[in-house]
């Protein structure tokens, strides 16, 4: 025989909002959201009443108006009457160009100084430790004036390469010049060109591609393509029968011969910069603010990216590298098969994090004139139209996108290589 | 055959090793020339480091100390690529203070010395609670005596014979001896935390100046939530106690400290010259912003951690919200805000002091960072741990306090140090917004017609303050990892 009873039916009483564990965290979420609430609509009615009293409607009309200034470096066609919404899109382009140079050479930067600070080599070691203690500890923007300062105030003028005997010459074969105003490098030409592609009309959105890189890049990528198919099959055939097929003249093959080929039907020449009058004329215009916020950037994240290295490369037990010995693995074997596939676990998402610490240090670029996104949208965009509510809150929105979308590739990366437990 | 043999029969006396594989030679061997490729590179690394040492000497020394001008430089030191020091003899004071009055220069230092003493007892264990307190009054002694008059010289010559006082006990008796009095019942001096306690609304009060009765009344506020949280937690139970001395505080604050504040300063006047934000600069504008920013960030970004580890779904969201948004942005965009914005959030007519906003904004910055540290501290802690505090019985917050933050806290510590550290590197940005910090002075410094084109040694002086610090703040983190390392090894 069995006994139910009943579960004690307490009446609600209003002091068990606070001291019953039930409903307690309901009451604490409750006040949480409505205090937050308030916040936000006092927030909001000081901002209207604010904005009200200044006599300045929020609207962002302002990006279709015309922009009036100049934007000394840029990478699609801008004049000053385009509108603020242009001079936004050349920013955002210049902070994606100097983000993307910085990450490839302090990524490189950085592992060549993280490996070499493990090196059995007491100096070498020391003198990799001095690196990454003097720039991690020293404030990025100080790097960034000072490399702008130093580049300014060596560099030759122009006016200095003019004249039977010039006081500086051109380097790497009279292809690139280093000036206080810029560098200079030779510029990709294709007499036989195919044309351009033109998008988005006459829009503030517009941008031409050229159609002869499109192809090359689309010939080049195949050609990688293809040599990956060849190892494959390389290593399909070696399984089978024990013998690798050699097969490095057809990956390389594949690779360049048919771009070489187009290279060459298309008429492909170096477009060098020249001195003409007072300043120089074609090739590729870098200017300073450009190269001393890429280099900045990358000597300090390259401190970063070296300790993240070599902290990848500890966390890798001895037992590893011990064990792959004991399977008769030769060092560099062990090294591509056991150590690297373990350590890029702990290298990658750190490394990750430190390409958007780039990108978010980038928009210093105000403090030496390179004109990215804070610049334009932010710096002069702000300044003439006096929106301040409306470029920031873009402005804070366009970099919160680039970090979302940056964390996404993270967040993918991190399940595709987690360890498979259980 | 015969069957003789030779068996040594004790033991030879150990040879010294090779001459080579021992000493400076063989350390040499082993560290520099143990293979062709390690030989290449030591060697090309010495003359990286042997030029770079003679350029920087020959650079370096040069007697310039006292030049007024680059050209005067040139002429002290008879031309070639040389440094001219003399741009640091004259401008270091400003890089160092910015505009603040030179005749209240003893205030921004006297509170740089206190913050030593204020943060001593929280980071250094093994200094003894005695030498804390004749820390407070060598520091207190020295600055009477520096300010002078009868007064002064009276409490400075005072306070220091407190300080040798304390001192000549604590160093006369050894801890055990210490030890025992303790246990027998000696009175002990005060726990130097109450210093630390104070310091946060002492030194508003000697940078901005104004009356010392505003800040004792803030103070006021915490001491009156605190009794009556004691009263009402008794009568009440612990929540409502909580809710209600927080509301007690919170109405003294709106309501009553001012007023209180004005009133006692109109009867015992303790006032010092009032300082405007805009004279502020130089380092110890870095310092504050840093120190404030440090600070306050630490408890915030706790609860904000907290809160994102949370099971409360709102409580949550917002966190998530609030820490994803503000890591999103550069702090450029965040100055920016409180240089421009943060004025149109406030109620019409509200308009606070540059510094204060950009101590906000940076604040809020820094706490986001530090939620994400101490999350992964607390993520790293093994489920066993919240485990065994549930049951063990203990609530939340008792859990959070006992068992689970001093072990989340000392996994993150490098975490937390390298916040602090990129905080402090990161107050350098306030010099586009305007704010003279040293980076801001070194461009009107570089205009001065007078040191035009002086790169390496303004940046280079700059450097080495901000280097200083950061590296003696990373230093001290290892220390500390290895104090509380509890793992056996």
């Amino acid at each position: 025989m069995t006994t139910t009873t009943d579960p004690h039916q307490a009446s609600f009483r209003l002091s068990m909002l606070l001291y019953d564990s039930r409903y307690r965290s309901m009451t604490i979420q409750i006040i949480a959201l409505i205090g937050f609430l308030t916040l936000l609509g006092w927030l909001f009615s000081n901002t209207a009443n604010n904005l009200a009293d200044l006599g300045k409607e929020p609207s962002f009309r302002f990006l279709s108006e015309p922009a009036g200034y100049d934007i000394n470096q840029r990478l699609l066609e801008y004049t000053n009457r385009d509108t603020h919404m242009r001079a936004a899109l050349m920013g955002l382009l210049n902070t994606l160009l100097v983000a993307a140079l910085g990450c490839v050479t302090a990524t490189i930067l950085g592992v060549i100084i993280g490996v070499l600070r493990l090196s059995p080599n007491w100096i070498v070691s020391r003198l990799s430790a001095v690196y990454v203690e003097a720039f991690r500890n020293v404030p990025v923007l100080l790097w960034i004036v000072f490399t702008m300062a130093i580049l300014i105030e060596t560099l030759p003028a122009p006016k200095a390469f003019r004249g039977e005997t010039p006081e500086a010459t051109m380097k790497l074969f009279d292809s690139v010049a280093f000036t206080n105003r810029g560098t200079y490098i030779p510029e990709p030409l294709f007499s036989n060109t195919l044309g351009n592609l033109h998008f988005f009309g006459e829009s503030s959105l517009r941008f031409d591609v050229s159609l002869d890189l499109i192809l090359l890049a689309v010939l080049f990528f195949g050609g990688i393509f293809a040599s990956i198919k060849i190892k494959r099959r390389a290593d399909r055939i070696q399984e089978q029968t024990g013998d690798r097929p050699t097969t490095w003249y057809w990956s390389l093959g594949v690779i360049f011969v048919p771009t070489l080929i187009v290279m060459v039907a298309l008429g492909f020449h170096l477009g060098y910069p020249e001195l003409k009058g007072f300043n120089f004329k074609g090739g590729i215009y870098m200017r300073n603010s450009l190269i001393a916020l890429w280099l900045a950037l990358s000597l300090y994240t390259a401190a970063f990216i070296a300790e993240i290295v070599r902290a990848g490369i500890l966390a890798i037990s001895k037992g590893q590298t011990e064990a792959a010995g004991a399977l008769g693995l030769r060092p560099n074997r062990t090294m591509n098969l056991v150590v690297l596939p373990q350590a890029l676990r702990v290298i990658i998402p750190p490394l990750i994090s430190n390409y958007l610490n780039l990108t978010k240090n980038s928009s210093l670029a105000i403090a030496v004139g390179y004109m990215d996104i804070t610049g334009t949208l932010g710096g002069i965009t702000m300044n003439q139209t006096g929106r301040e509510l409306e470029t920031v809150l873009l402005l804070m929105l366009v970099y919160l996108a680039i970090s979302l979308t940056i964390s996404a590739v993270m967040n993918w990366y991190n399940e595709s290589v987690k360890l498979k437990e259980r | 055959m015969s069957d003789m043999s030779y068996v040594r029969s004790e033991m030879l006396p150990e040879r010294a090793p090779p001459a080579s594989s021992v000493g400076v030679i063989g350390w040499m061997r082993a560290n520099l020339f143990s293979s062709v490729l390690n030989s290449i590179l030591s060697i090309v690394s010495l003359v990286l480091v042997v030029w770079l040492l003679s350029a920087f000497l020959s650079w370096a020394l040069s007697p310039t100390w006292s030049g007024t001008s680059v050209n005067n430089c040139r002429e002290l030191s008879g031309g070639g690529h040389v440094a001219c020091w003399g741009v640091i003899r004259e401008r270091w004071v400003q890089l160092l203070f910015g505009f603040y009055p030179p005749e209240e220069y003893w205030r921004p230092m006297l509170a740089f010395a206190l913050l030593f003493v204020a943060v001593t007892p929280v980071l250094f264990s093994m200094i003894s609670r005695r030498m804390n307190w004749v820390m407070l009054c060598v520091v207190l002694g020295v600055t009477a005596l520096y300010l002078g008059g009868l007064a002064g010289s009276i409490a400075g010559l005072a306070l220091l014979a407190l300080g040798a006082a304390i001192a000549y006990k604590a160093l006369s008796t050894d801890k055990d001896a210490r030890a025992a009095e303790i246990a027998e019942g000696a009175k002990r001096l005060p726990n130097p935390l109450i210093f630390t306690a104070i310091f946060p609304f002492l030194t508003p009060w000697l940078l901005w100046g104004g009356s010392l009765w505003l800040p004792i009344a803030a103070a006021l506020g915490f001491v009156l939530a605190f009794y009556a949280y004691r009263y009402l937690a008794a009568v009440l139970g612990s929540l409502s106690g909580l809710i209600l001395s927080v509301i007690v505080a919170l109405v003294w604050w709106l309501f009553m400290a001012v007023p209180f504040g004005n009133a006692i300063g109109g009867i015992i006047p303790l006032d010092l010259v009032q300082v405007a934000s805009r004279d502020f600069g130089g380092f110890m504008l870095s310092l504050t912003i840093g120190v404030v920013a440090i600070g306050c960030s630490l408890p915030i970004g706790i609860v904000l951690a907290l809160g994102r580890q949370s099971d409360l779904f709102i409580v949550k969201t917002l966190c998530v919200g609030f820490i994803e948004f503000i890591r999103g942005v550069p702090l450029i965009t965040l100055l920016f805000v409180a240089s421009t914005l943060l004025n149109i959030f406030l109620p019409p007519g509200t308009n606070f002091d540059i510094i204060l906003r950009v101590l906000i904004m940076v604040t809020l910055f820094a706490s986001a960072y530090m939620a994400e540290v101490i999350r992964g501290g607390l993520a790293a802690l093994p489920r066993g741990q919240y485990e065994a505090a549930d049951a063990l019985g203990l609530d939340y917050w008792k859990a959070q306090r006992l068992i689970i933050m001093p072990q989340a806290l000392k996994i993150s510590i490098p975490g937390i140090v390298s916040t602090f550290i990129g905080v402090f590197k990161d107050t350098t940005l306030v010099s586009i917004i305007g704010l003279l910090d040293p980076l801001g002075l070194s461009n009107s410094i570089r205009a001065d017609a007078n040191w035009i084109g002086l790169i390496w040694e303004l940046y280079g002086f700059i450097a080495l303050l901000f280097f200083v610090f950061c590296f003696s703040m990373s230093r001290y983190s290892m220390y500390l990892e290895r104090r509380l390392r509890t793992d056996h090894r």
